[in-house]
């Protein structure tokens, strides 16, 4: 094999997220604070959902005690199917429909949105086992949910959302005013 | 005019003849409607037998046969098409009626006074001036323009559908006669348009051909088609009594398809096809129009296997929201060649399963194979392929191709097959983030047949269904390169996704490399070191 000679690079070496991926971000959903959410689209439309790594569960330490993706009494997310190349069946979901709750230990609760519009693929269940896999890598094994936008409306859903540099420039700006306020 | 065939007609086909004649049905049309099977009946100029049938009408001969009676005649025998009588070929030449007739500039005035040039009610002009040898010249000319490399053609007639509504009215005008000529005659027995057209038409082409064969299969097919605006209207009619016939179709201009007309004819009760169209047919003002000759050779199916040595080549053309994303592709770069050796209109190519388009496939390749459309030649002798292969590897250094050879449509089927049992072998250049060391990584080579439960990977899934696959990696061994580097080499079963496998696919595949490894892993490069699927049969270098 070739490409040996790039042994050294492994700290520039860009991640499989990076590679593949566009990272869009929603800051303070719904106006609370800090309720940061990122959206990873992928070159072939679909997005996951994650937390932004500002995110409250993410911060102070916390740690989960429930994740719930029984939004209401009539709909969990779990019932979610899918089949079929067209993915029939999946919940279509726009900006604001709620994926799940997740519980902290210190009795805080939040609620995790689509952020976008799109069909539902899955959930991942995979936190509800090990609620820790979200503290720990909460933008890949610690996703929320895998949604496919519209063929038509794959470039146009991001339309609302920040890019990466917006949402930094947010995040500085409210560590200067937390700064202040201080 | 040289001397005529003897019509094998009798007395009882009378009635039948003077009854069509009057109705303004053409020569040929008359004998097809008497059911004349003699080939040779149809060969002569319809203009003489047309001519015949007139004296043969006006005869009162009561005791029998025709006006010019040869006991030695055939009389229904099925004829080859090469024993027709030389005085029917050679009398064959157009009159001048003729080509009046097709230059739609000229008057298409009868000559000799004959009532003839009227276009027939029933075959719409087909069996009369677009049946001949002018026809079969132009046929000939078509196909020897196009250069393909044949032994034998069929010849393929394509009618317009309202023929078969014409066809009906004229057997419900004369059914009665012809029962009467005898009981055991249907509508089956009535030549068909189309047989009349072939009985003349292959021997013609034939000719002009120099002697090839004119069968009724073969690889090579000339196709030409009839239109009659005119008259399209004569099937719509069928709609409103059998509606249930006619269905809208995606793909076809008109849904009065051949094939639902016959259908509902057949539905149709005599009173009310009559009530609805008239019996005999009445006559057109025009001539069918002859479409262009349409030439088509059945496929020929190569196949092969390619390497593919670059980083930078998808498979296939890659084409996003109309957008060309890679300069080329091993399809391209190998169709290209083949295409032109065999001088076809297009392919489709299929292979073995296929690679990103940042992998390379090393060792002998992956199995290939390509069906190419319409070929204008057919047959490359062994050589010819082998230099067809010289001529793929020296146009780039991106690909290389091997074993190429022609195959059976049949044998494409192999290579399908062997896609989800057979194994492939694969070499990734592996990064961990922590760092490793020599001993870190031997484990890796204890695993053996490792189930994976993959979720289909994110990459994919806008286009294949969600579903969990179990796949089992055979074997796998690790080579040390540095404390973050290693390459893996894997033995798998086909359908395994080696990339998801390392980096986990946000945890979708399990177990992955980095559970395994306890660390983050990706994949930097992957190489395919083979694809164990062996057809096509290796050819020797």
């Amino acid at each position: 094999m070739d490409g040996v000679e790039q042994k050294d690079t492994e700290a520039n070496a860009p991640s499989v997220i990076d590679r593949y991926y566009t990272r869009w971000y929603r800051a303070d959903m719904k106006g609370k604070p800090c309720e940061d959410h990122c959206i990873l689209q992928h070159s072939n439309r679909l997005c996951v959902i994650t937390l932004a790594e500002t995110h409250p569960v993410l911060q102070k330490g916390r740690t989960i005690k429930n994740i719930n993706y029984q939004i209401s009494n009539a709909c969990s997310r779990l019932n979610n199917k899918v089949s079929g190349k067209s993915k029939r069946g999946g919940q279509f979901l726009t900006d604001f429909a709620p994926l799940c709750r997740i519980t902290c230990t210190d009795e805080t609760e939040y609620t995790i949105y689509s952020c976008i519009r799109g069909r539902l693929l899955e959930v991942n269940e995979s936190i509800l086992e090990r609620p820790a896999l979200l503290l720990e890598k909460p933008s890949t094994e610690g996703y929320i949910a895998v949604i496919l936008p519209k063929f038509e409306e794959s470039k146009s859903i991001t339309e609302n959302l920040l890019t990466r540099e917006q949402f930094e420039s947010v995040v500085s700006k409210r560590s200067v005013a937390q700064s202040q306020t201080s | 005019m040289s001397p005529a065939v003897m019509l094998p007609l009798k007395e009882k086909d009378k009635p039948i003849v003077q009854k069509l004649l009057s109705a303004g049905c053409c020569a040929r049309c008359v004998l097809r409607f008497c059911c004349v099977s003699v080939h040779a009946a149809y060969r002569q100029p319809h203009q003489e037998t047309l001519k015949e049938l007139q004296t043969f009408i006006s005869s009162d001969t009561e005791n029998g046969k025709s006006q010019d009676p040869d006991p030695a005649a055939p009389e229904s025998t099925e004829e080859d098409n090469k024993s027709q009588d030389a005085s029917v070929s050679e009398a064959s030449d157009d009159p001048p009626s003729k080509k009046a007739k097709l230059d739609p500039g000229v008057s298409d005035a009868p000559p000799e006074g004959v009532k003839e040039s009227d276009v027939c009610m029933l075959c719409l002009g087909i069996l009369q001036d677009l049946c001949g040898p002018s026809r079969a010249v132009k046929i000939a000319e078509t196909v020897k323009t196009e250069n393909y490399t044949f032994d034998t053609l069929v010849l393929s007639v394509s009618l317009p559908a309202q023929l078969c509504v014409r066809e009906h009215s004229c057997w419900l005008h004369v059914k009665k006669e012809v029962r009467e000529k005898s009981s055991v005659l249907d509508k089956d027995d009535v030549i068909q348009v189309k047989e009349a057209f072939k009985w003349v038409m292959q021997g013609l082409v034939a000719k002009e051909l120099g002697g090839v064969a004119v069968v009724t299969k073969s690889q090579f097919e000339v196709g030409v088609e009839f239109i009659h605006p005119e008259t399209d209207a004569d099937c719509h009619f069928l709609a409103t009594t059998c509606g249930d016939c006619f269905k809208p179709t995606k793909n076809k201009l008109s849904m009065f398809t051949r094939m639902a007309v016959v259908k509902a004819l057949e539905k149709i009760s005599d009173s009310k096809f009559l009530k609805h169209f008239p019996c005999p047919p009445t006559r057109p003002s025009s001539s069918c129009t002859a479409q262009d000759i349409q030439c088509l050779h059945v496929s020929v199916f190569v196949a092969g296997r390619y390497n593919k040595f670059c980083r930078s080549l998808p498979q296939t053309p890659w084409v996003i929201d109309g957008e060309r994303r890679m300069e080329s592709s091993v399809e391209e770069l190998i169709a290209a060649p083949v295409l032109s050796s065999f001088r076809a209109d297009g392919f489709n190519f299929s292979s073995s399963g296929r690679e990103d388009v940042d992998v390379r496939t090393l060792g002998n390749g992956r199995p290939f194979a390509m069906e190419l459309l319409n070929p204008h030649t057919s047959r490359l002798s062994r050589a010819e392929m082998k230099q067809l292969q010289e001529t793929i590897n020296n146009s780039s250094d991106k690909i290389k191709v091997r074993d190429l050879q022609i195959v059976s449509r049949e044998a494409m089927g192999r290579m399908k097959e062997g896609e989800e049992e057979k194994t492939k072998s694969y070499t990734a250049l592996i990064w961990t983030q922590k760092p490793i060391q020599r001993e870190d990584i031997t484990f890796i080579d204890e695993i053996k047949d490792l189930t994976l439960d993959q979720k289909t990977p994110l990459r994919v899934l806008h286009r294949r269904a969600l579903a969990v696959r179990q796949r089992v990696i055979h074997t796998m061994n690790a080579r040390f390169l540095d404390p973050h580097h290693f390459h893996l080499g894997l033995r798998t079963q086909a359908g395994t996704y080696i990339k998801e496998f390392v980096h986990g696919d946000f945890g979708r595949t399990k177990p992955n490399l980095c559970q395994l490894l306890k660390t983050d892993t990706d994949i930097l490069e992957l190489d395919v070191e083979s694809v164990d699927v062996d057809w096509p049969p290796a050819i020797p270098e």
